[in-house]
């Protein structure tokens, strides 16, 4: 009897202290384009108008980069619609001199924080002159391993926080990667030194075609975050003010010296992993698809901007012939590049080229001018 | 001014003088600050240096070399002891697919400056995964350099050289003789250079090529063989095992015409097949007899009761060399 009590006291505890709201995160622009509360003196008007122009320039570059990819214009692509608020919001919190680790579909943040859609597209091409970032740029390659670059950006913070820099390092990475190992060291690596480091995951609830359920039995991502006692907050991913306002404030508090922040950005991509997946395999893609275009990132900020006159459809034509200008440019510069150059893969290897890669850039050389030898 | 030093004392020096004259330098492991690491190398590094500089890690290698490549990507030349090379697998993918494809996959924007120091080999009655010799992985993985001292002299100046080198080093550090014996060392910061081999004992008629631990068991089979048969060896310390020192290798084997190699790393797809390969490649018309391999069996390292059968040992060198020489 004793025991039966304990059990329903317990029962009645866990009750109580246990939250099943899928929805339970941070909104501040509702899917019908209302504030649920003001954002005076947080997020000013010309931002407001250049969060609309980025998530709309992304996404055009986005759809550009499927249909040349269907043409064989390019590799295979790993597309990211639905989740441009999660990175244009980010990254437009950011300082130029930030730590920028992005993944393969984070090159909406990647050029928010300055990558050219020239380097994005030679990426994507295959060509190794897209794997840099301007001189004054700190912007990785996407990473293509899962969550292994959470660390480099643990070490870079670290470095920043030993000379008191006011610099953050960011990682971008999905849901799937907090399966990771790698997840845990970088998390507990950051709370144990106390560095100025934002986790960005975007839980956009696929890893490939795994849901989250099946990830993990945790309810949310950002709940990880008490076990590292670090800050954690769950946001509405296709919020752009809620994006931008939590990683505005956690990347103070990082450069003030309070340490991490893991944000979970719950959004959603509307189309496939990469454009060599097939998403109907694995969930109702039309359904679910549409289920999410009503709490599209986008048309939920336009709606906000007409309301508060800051955007009509003037501006919109012009600027949907500005964005496709820029795209038909940038395809134009990289497709009149010279063919990729083979001899290029031996350099950089080392700072100074061994005898070993010499020896096999000289083969390679001399069998691309002539026939067989001998 | 030259003092006699073990290998782990002339190691712990490099440590000290790079970290007196670079503040870039840092080191970060497991339980090497306040212990001064399980084998002392960084003992007393902690009290000159600081926490910031000599950092006691938690416990995870993935965590130390993750973090230790951002910190080399933004300023720092990390130092990251692994406690025992068998440790490093979590870490393993830090290591090659991003430590060492950095400097490429970035044009050679980014570069990491970066020293894996490990305790590596057999011989010391370790427990399970603590003895292996798995260079080889880090040799055939683009974009690594991997260097093995053998003595207390090239042990200061290669982990120097090491700590000044723009791109990842694996410094292999073979505990079996880490404190066997002690050797001059000059007490001036001094480099011995990357991607050359050392002749340790002159001879006409069979090079040697060993490395680590195993360079003084072929040295003793070469100067009993020489007792015993009047049949000299040339000995060679490769010392770094990538890039390996073409030139040595060749130029030995052109004057000796018979070769060896000596590895306790296992036979199969061992640095020992790429040494003979390079021989094949380059110096195969002054070979007299095939190029013989005495190496670790390929069985994984087996408990200590049995480590020394698994090891190359004289008797099983001299035997190969008199099967040389008698080809």
């Amino acid at each position: 009897m004793m025991v039966e009590n304990q059990k329903a006291l317990y029962l009645t505890f866990m009750k109580a202290h246990t939250k099943r709201d899928e929805e339970e995160f941070v909104q501040i622009l509702r899917p019908d384009g209302q504030l649920t509360s003001a954002v005076n003196g947080l997020i000013d008007k010309d931002t407001m108008v250049r969060m609309y122009e980025w998530m709309t320039l992304v996404r055009a570059v986005d759809r550009k980069c499927i249909n040349l990819q269907r043409q064989g214009r390019l590799g295979t692509y790993a597309p990211f619609e639905g989740q441009e608020a999660a990175q244009v919001g980010s990254a437009l919190a950011l300082s130029p001199m930030d730590w920028l680790f992005p993944t393969y579909r984070d090159h909406a943040a990647a050029m928010v924080h300055g990558q050219p859609l020239s380097q994005i597209l030679l990426y994507w091409m295959g060509r190794l002159e897209g794997l840099t970032c301007p001189p004054d740029r700190r912007i990785l390659p996407p990473c293509v391993p899962i969550a292994t670059h959470l660390l480099h950006a643990v070490g870079t913070a670290w470095a920043s926080s030993l000379r008191d820099e006011a610099v953050a390092s960011i990682a971008y990475f999905g849901d799937g990667a907090t399966s990771e190992g790698d997840f845990h060291e970088a998390l507990n690596f950051a709370g144990v030194f106390k560095l100025p480091v934002i986790f960005l995951c975007q839980n956009n609830g696929y890893a490939i075609s795994v849901p989250f359920e099946r990830q993990s039995a945790s309810r949310t991502i950002a709940q990880r975050a008490a076990a590292y006692d670090i800050h954690g907050v769950r946001i509405d991913g296709n919020d752009v003010f809620a994006v931008y306002l939590a990683v505005k404030e956690a990347r103070e508090r990082a450069v003030a010296g309070h340490g991490p922040t893991l944000i979970e950005a719950v959004t959603f991509r509307y189309g496939a992993h990469t454009t060599a997946d097939d998403p109907h395999r694995y969930r109702k893609q039309e359904e679910v698809s549409a289920a999410w275009r009503a709490r599209d990132p986008i048309a939920r900020l336009r709606i906000h901007l007409e309301q508060t006159d800051l955007w009509d459809a003037d501006r919109e034509q012009s600027w949907q012939a500005e964005v496709g200008r820029r795209i038909e440019e940038a395809v134009a510069l990289v497709e009149a590049m010279p063919k990729a150059n083979a001899l290029d893969m031996f350099e950089h290897v080392y700072a100074q080229t061994p005898w070993t890669i010499a020896l096999q850039r000289q083969q390679l050389a001399e069998e691309s001018t002539g026939g067989v030898r001998g | 001014m030259t003092r006699a030093l073990t290998i782990l004392q002339a190691i712990t020096e490099a440590l000290d003088q790079k970290m007196a004259e670079d503040e870039r330098v840092l080191l970060l492991g497991e339980d090497i600050a306040t212990n001064g690491g399980v084998f002392r190398a960084t003992d007393g590094l902690l009290d000159k240096y600081g926490a910031k500089r000599v950092v006691d890690t938690p416990l995870a290698e993935s965590g130390i070399i993750g973090s230790a490549i951002g910190l080399a990507l933004n300023g720092m030349i990390p130092v990251a002891e692994i406690q025992f090379l068998a440790f490093i697998f979590p870490g393993l993918e830090q290591l090659v697919a991003h430590a060492a494809r950095m400097r490429s996959r970035t044009r050679g924007q980014f570069g990491v400056p970066l020293v894996i120091r490990t305790p590596y080999g057999a011989g010391i009655r370790g427990p399970e995964l603590h003895s292996e010799s798995v260079e080889a992985f880090f040799a055939h993985t683009p974009g690594l350099k991997v260097v093995v001292p053998s003595n207390p002299y090239d042990a200061k100046g290669l982990l120097v050289s090491a700590m000044e080198d723009p791109d990842p080093v694996v410094f292999l550090e073979p505990t079996r003789i880490y404190r066997a014996f002690r050797a001059d060392v000059p007490e001036p910061l001094y480099r011995v250079p990357l991607g050359q081999a050392q002749v340790v004992r002159e001879g006409e008629d069979l090079s040697i090529f060993a490395w680590g631990a195993m360079l003084r068991v072929a040295l003793k089979a070469a100067e009993q063989m020489e007792q015993e048969k009047g049949w000299r060896c040339e000995v060679i310390d490769l010392r770094t095992l990538y890039p390996l020192d073409r030139d040595a290798i060749v130029s030995s084997v052109q004057k000796t015409g018979r070769a060896m190699v000596v590895h306790e790393a296992h036979r199969t797809a061992g640095l020992g097949a790429e040494i003979i390969s390079l021989i094949n490649d380059e110096a195969l018309l002054y070979l007299r007899a095939p190029v013989k391999r005495i190496t670790g069996f390929d069985v994984p390292v087996p408990l200590f009761s049995v480590e020394d059968e698994y090891l190359p040992t004289e008797s099983r060198i001299k035997q190969g060399i008199a099967e040389t020489i008698l080809f």
